[in-house]
């Protein structure tokens, strides 16, 4: 009973919410740092590619976008199953607003995918395994966001979307295999996205803007979970002062 | 443990008896939809036994998904659901029980006559038994998927829709190794390795699924 | 034997009651009381395990409701019936029975169904019923109900005043076997019984 109260402290939204405030300028900086440096290696300083041109390059936002898409739903699922082993209120509230960002990044994901595709196989979509994940991903966040919209009831909402996140998680990894078995079945070889002779410059770029999405999706998701928290809270003593400070101008 | 389990299954059988019009509906509707295709692509037999696999399986999913809405819906409603939650037994068997009832009941019939259909698509012997054998092993899976996307969805408005839109997504290694396994029949490769895997997902999911459906339910039940 | 303490209930987000609690000893009855929507049915699905408690802890026989053997002392009444409308009374109550765990002979089921003036109806299915009778066949569960913990809500609605008689002799019944029952209700029914208390919710 006691280590449960003190998570509940640790994890109060009165707590989080100031502290989510200040960490959220840090990380908008750190993206935008980020983000300047990625896209100066990957459009100026890294090499034409003999083969692609200068096309490939959207891959410095197509491969970033897929990572994170992939790492925002596992994240979601962690926090689903700390909201559902110990019934905290926050971790609901984080993956909610985890998952907008989520399927931004897979849809980011899929349409540099196709806009790459286009000029390079000369199709605007072709059936590859990773696309193919990719777009059942989104579909995955897209059912994620329709059930907590559909329940009324915030603390059922959070605990019937983190049952599903787990659930989802689980067959993540079933439907990739079952979908690259597929793919290597009707398609015999599939088209590699990311070449293996990569320059040093292109690696480092592309972790840049990794990382600069992973800052970007920090930084929205805590301001989205602020967001949650005062509309959820808005009938206690510390929500009540945050939203009349808001009324009348006034910083806290 | 299993008392529980055969009791579900002969309440919900009987209920489904009392109800046939119910599952008579889904297998037109399975049937309907299989024959549409022809229709929307042409006749050519060539083409036609090349996606019979996926036309056929695609159907079945659908067809599933028609009864899964109802699943716990009328237990809910009435409050039967309640009273299976206070049971002193855990509520995953009773869970189980409803899927398999579930599946005697949507995805048995199906099987039954996805040979029929497959003679439509000039299906050869060998093709039309391995789907029969596929479509018998994958619907249990897609019964007990289904069940976890019920339980969530329960009471829930838009409820219907909403449950295509988490469950299909996850019919995907069904419908990839069903159908797989009928097209590697077709192009005389063997569906032996296909129809294991099948096996193995049904396994997984009617084992898994109860459960998750079960934490689902005390949650809608709340 | 039913212990609860410092129960609070929030529904969405309004606190419905917080510092509830109580003790139940054999043979006792508990009123809950309380105007509409001031958590009555709350307490109650609290109290069957199905909706756990914001705060707060509920203990029978000394260990967390949270268990089989809760469940297995427990017979619940909820304002709906739980009947199957397809099926017939007998039907209705042996497949309650079943799946309960419980054993109950198909004469037991027929002698019960008689009791609550269903004598000739067994073989109909419920669908045409009318409510009266409908509430009936949920009620018959109680005629053989051996369980120790009886919890009803609004036990006593759509019930005719010889029905409300019978009613209130069963559990009075149960009560002299040194059975629980807790109820809600709004009609004050004279139950003869040795201890009752009262619960006023908000």
């Amino acid at each position: 009973m006691k280590d449960r109260f003190n998570l509940y402290r640790f994890a109060s939204p009165a707590t989080f919410y100031p502290l989510a405030g200040t960490l959220i300028p840090y990380f908008v900086a750190l993206a935008v740092l980020f983000g300047l440096a990625g896209l100066y290696l990957g459009m100026l300083v890294a090499p034409t590619d003999f083969q692609q041109g200068e096309g490939y390059r959207i891959i410095f936002i197509h491969v970033p976008a897929s990572w994170m898409s992939m790492f925002i739903y596992l994240v979601m699922a962690f926090w689903a199953a700390i909201g559902l082993a110990f019934n905290t209120r926050l971790s609901g509230m984080m993956t909610q607003a985890l998952a907008p960002t989520g399927a931004l990044m897979a849809f980011l994901s899929l349409l540099t995918g196709a806009l790459w595709g286009k000029p390079m196989w000369g199709a605007w979509w072709v059936w590859d395994a990773r696309l193919t994940s990719e777009l059942i991903l989104l579909f995955l966040y897209i059912g994620y966001m329709a059930l907590t919209a559909a329940i009324d009831d915030a603390r059922r909402a959070d605990k019937a979307g983190g049952l599903l996140l787990l659930v989802g998680v689980v067959n993540v990894p079933i439907i990739y295999f079952s979908v690259k078995w597929w793919n290597t079945l009707h398609q015999g070889s599939s088209i590699n996205l990311a070449k293996s002779s990569m320059a040093q410059t292109m690696l480092w770029s592309m972790l840049l803007m990794a990382m600069c999405f992973w800052m970007y999706s920090i930084a929205l998701a805590l301001m989205r979970a602020r967001t949650i928290m005062l509309e959820r809270e808005r009938h206690t003593d510390w929500a009540r002062v945050e939203l009349s400070g808001h009324l009348t101008g006034g910083e806290q | 443990m299993l008392n529980v389990i055969v009791a579900v299954v002969v309440r919900d059988l009987r209920l489904a008896m009392r109800r046939q019009s119910d599952i008579v509906s889904a297998l037109f509707f399975f049937v309907i939809v299989v024959s549409l295709f022809p229709l929307g692509i042409g006749p050519e037999p060539d083409l036609l036994r090349k996606l019979a696999p996926g036309v056929l399986w695609v159907a079945a999913l659908l067809a599933t998904m028609l009864s899964l809405p109802r699943l716990f819906a009328d237990d809910h409603r009435d409050g039967t659901l309640e009273q299976l939650a206070l049971a002193p037994h855990p509520l995953g068997l009773v869970v189980t029980g409803k899927v398999i009832a579930h599946w005697l009941v949507s995805g048995l019939p199906l099987a039954l006559i996805a040979p029929v259909l497959g003679l439509q698509f000039d299906l050869s012997a060998d093709a039309l038994i391995v789907l029969t054998g596929a479509i018998l092993l994958g619907t249990p899976a897609l019964s007990g998927i289904g069940a976890i996307g019920a339980a969530l969805t329960l009471g829930v408005r838009g409820g219907g829709v909403l449950l295509s839109l988490l469950v299909l997504p996850l019919y995907i290694p069904v419908l990839i190794f069903g159908a797989g396994a009928v097209d590697a029949t077709v192009s005389g490769l063997g569906g032996e390795g296909h129809l294991s895997l099948l096996a193995a997902l049904t396994f997984a999911s009617v084992g898994f699924a109860p459960w998750a459906s079960a934490a689902a339910l005390k949650i809608a039940l709340e | 034997m039913l212990e609860a303490d410092n129960l609070e209930c929030v529904r969405g987000e309004r606190r419905l009651f917080a510092g509830i609690g109580f003790r139940l000893g054999a043979g006792e009855l508990l009123y809950l009381q309380g105007r509409n929507g001031a958590g009555k049915t709350s307490l109650l699905r609290m109290l069957i395990g199905l909706l756990p408690p914001v705060a707060g802890e509920i203990r029978w026989r000394g260990r967390t409701i949270r268990s089989g053997e809760f469940r297995a002392d427990l017979c619940y009444l909820g304002h709906l019936n739980a009947i199957k409308e397809e099926l017939t009374p007998l039907e209705n109550l042996l497949a309650a029975a079943r799946l309960a765990d419980e054993a109950l002979s198909e004469d037991e089921a027929i002698d019960a169904l008689e009791q609550v003036g269903l004598a000739g109806r067994e073989d109909l299915a419920c669908k045409y019923l009318s409510q009266g009778q409908k509430r009936r066949v949920a009620l018959a569960r109680l005629v053989k109900e051996k369980r120790p913990l009886w919890i009803l809500d609004e036990p006593f609605v759509a019930l005719d005043v010889a029905a409300v008689d019978w009613l209130a002799g069963i559990i009075s019944g149960h009560l002299q076997r040194g059975g629980l029952a807790i109820m809600t209700t709004h009609q004050l029914v004279d139950i003869p019984a040795g201890t009752v208390r009262e619960l006023r919710l908000g």
